[in-house]
């Protein structure tokens, strides 16, 4: 089994504004004694990848996302998955889509 | 004088009257009774014109007649006649969904018609559902159109609701979405549910089927700074446009019982890579959920903006963070113009703002670039340029909000709060400009 993981994270909806307005990224998560779940990966895209250091909060909230955003796990709710403790595997694409309200 | 034989000829013609009255006012209610007999015949079959103007529909195995009789006797309660109305109600009435009701509380303005195509440009400053009503009659006569011209709280949902058998939400804020959402589910109707901004759009559709509600998704409110509206934002027309046909669509399913309606599953819409994603959602109500409560015990009564922090519009909200003196007026900066003090005025918002329309003696930097030190030291060189003068610093924006917000963040500089007499906002920004000093400066 390899030691890192290689993962695909989506920023959709506006989220992409707070990271370089970069909607996809390819990421390589280096090896970790524990196993890496979302909840961990939270707060790696908020020290690695978020661009606007500032407004983290527009992100995260507590241990998880801020109200307002859906999570998915290969186009999967990570509700249905175990949400913050969902063990991430390699390849997977998790994508954070902002909920819209306009109209 | 009148003989006593003529009085009681009199008294025979009153009652004579009076009995050929209530014959009448009988008949008349048999007649009414007939008539709307008549009528819900009519309505339960297709005439020779439907068949022909709905014709290229019907073919379709998943309409049929049974299907277009469906249509014809449905009603659909449409929550907002903006951009993701208007083609929504558009695409149902052409349908021939026979009953359409509209709900708006709002006047079409100039900015509506890049993407709200019913209101046509001699139609700004009409009532929204009445001009909503005039261009949907024109498409298709024979749809009855209700207007509802007020804005949905939880005192008036319920009975609003109650008359329709699908309701899509097709609002601009948080608030009204989730007054919708326990409407729908107290009244227990189908929410088809679509929102756009930007270049994107997404739509599901709750409480269809057993599926989840929009409760079951955001037990809690987002924080209003996270909620972008289309009057900041922005918005292209298209994208509404295809999240409101998106919502017809899934409409006319709901009414022709098709098996495949989006329920438990989110589709994304973006327009900038054109692509469409569809997320797979739970189909497990949340735990104490108000959709796992019985209907008989939901009451719509909670303080819905409280809820969420937020007005039940998409308008601008007037904030006030600074001191009195620390704020002049549009008059007070026309003097000073005029008077030729010396000051420096930063308009403080995007580059696309500025490039649209701005005043010439101003100078533009963004509200977060003033957190930059290269963009301060840049700012500190203009001031000083004043040479043996100390100017005066005032920063602007559209409406007066972000002006106020750059004062602040202006004020923790001692490197400029010291070369400069002061530093204050313009109240109202450009847009009280416009309406007061320069009425020929555009208004967006």
């Amino acid at each position: 089994m390899d030691k890192v993981l290689n993962i695909t994270t989506e920023f959709t909806s506006g989220l992409q504004l707070l990271f370089g307005n970069v909607k996809k990224h390819k990421l390589v998560l280096p090896e970790a004694e524990k196993p890496w779940t979302l909840g961990l990966l939270l707060f790696w895209i908020k020290d690695n990848i978020l661009v606007d250091k500032d407004k983290w909060y527009l992100f995260l909230k507590g241990n998880t996302v801020r109200p307002g955003i859906i999570v998915a796990v290969n186009d999967q709710d990570w509700e249905l998955l175990g949400d913050l403790n969902y063990q991430i595997k390699n390849n997977d694409n998790i994508t954070f889509i902002s909920t819209l309200h306009g109209g | 004088m009148t003989s006593c034989l003529d009085n009681t000829e009199d008294m025979n013609n009153d009652e004579e009257i009076s009995r050929l009255s209530a014959e009448i006012a009988l008949l008349n209610v048999e007649l009414n009774k007939k008539r709307a007999l008549l009528k819900k015949k009519q309505k339960q079959c297709l005439t020779k014109l439907d068949i022909n103007r709905y014709s290229r529909q019907i073919i379709l195995p998943e309409i049929g007649v049974e299907g277009q009789k469906k249509l014809k006797t449905a009603s659909v309660l449409i929550i907002g006649v903006g951009g993701l109305g208007c083609p929504s109600s558009m695409y149902l009435a052409s349908a021939g969904v026979g009953t359409i009701g509209l709900v708006d509380y709002d006047e079409v303005e100039l900015s509506n018609l890049h993407r709200q195509l019913l209101h046509a440009q001699c139609n700004v400053g009409m009532r929204k559902v009445e001009s909503g009503r005039l261009s949907l009659n024109r498409m298709n006569e024979d749809v009855n159109i209700v207007v509802h011209d007020a804005q949905l709280d939880g005192h008036n949902s319920l009975d609003i609701f109650k008359q329709y058998d699908v309701i899509i939400d097709a609002s601009d804020n948080l608030v009204t979405r989730y007054i919708i959402n326990d409407t729908c589910v107290k009244a227990g109707k189908p929410l088809v549910s679509g929102s756009a901004i930007h270049c994107d759009g997404q739509l599901t559709v709750y409480n269809y089927k057993g599926s989840v509600c929009f409760r079951c998704l955001h037990p809690k409110p987002q924080s209003p700074e996270t909620v972008g509206n289309c009057a900041t934002a922005g918005v292209l027309g298209p994208v509404p446009g295809v999240i409101g046909v998106l919502q017809a669509m899934e409409t006319i399913k709901i009414i022709v019982d098709h098996p495949n309606v989006l329920h438990n599953s989110l589709l994304i819409y973006d327009g900038g890579d054109c692509e469409f994603k569809k997320i797979k959602l739970t189909n497990v109500k949340r735990n104490e959920c108000i959709c796992t409560r019985n209907p008989d015990d939901i009451t719509i009564n909670m303080d819905y903006e409280e809820f969420c922090g937020s007005k039940a519009n998409d308008k601008f909200k007037t904030l006030n963070l600074l001191k009195k003196n620390e704020r002049i007026t549009v008059l007070d900066l026309n003097e000073l113009v005029s008077t030729k003090n010396p000051f420096l005025m930063i308009d403080v918002r995007k580059k696309v703002e500025y490039d649209m329309c701005h005043l010439p003696f101003t100078i533009n930097i963004q509200l977060s670039d003033l957190k930059s030190e290269d963009t301060r030291s840049k700012l500190i060189e203009k001031i000083n340029s004043f040479s043996n003068m100390t100017p005066n610093l005032i920063t602007i924006c559209r409406r007066g909000n972000d002006s106020q917000r750059a004062v602040d963040e202006l004020k923790k500089y001692t490197e400029i709060t010291n070369n400069v007499n002061w530093i204050k906002d313009v109240i109202g920004g450009l847009y009280e400009w416009s309406m007061q000093v320069d009425k020929d400066f555009p208004i967006y």
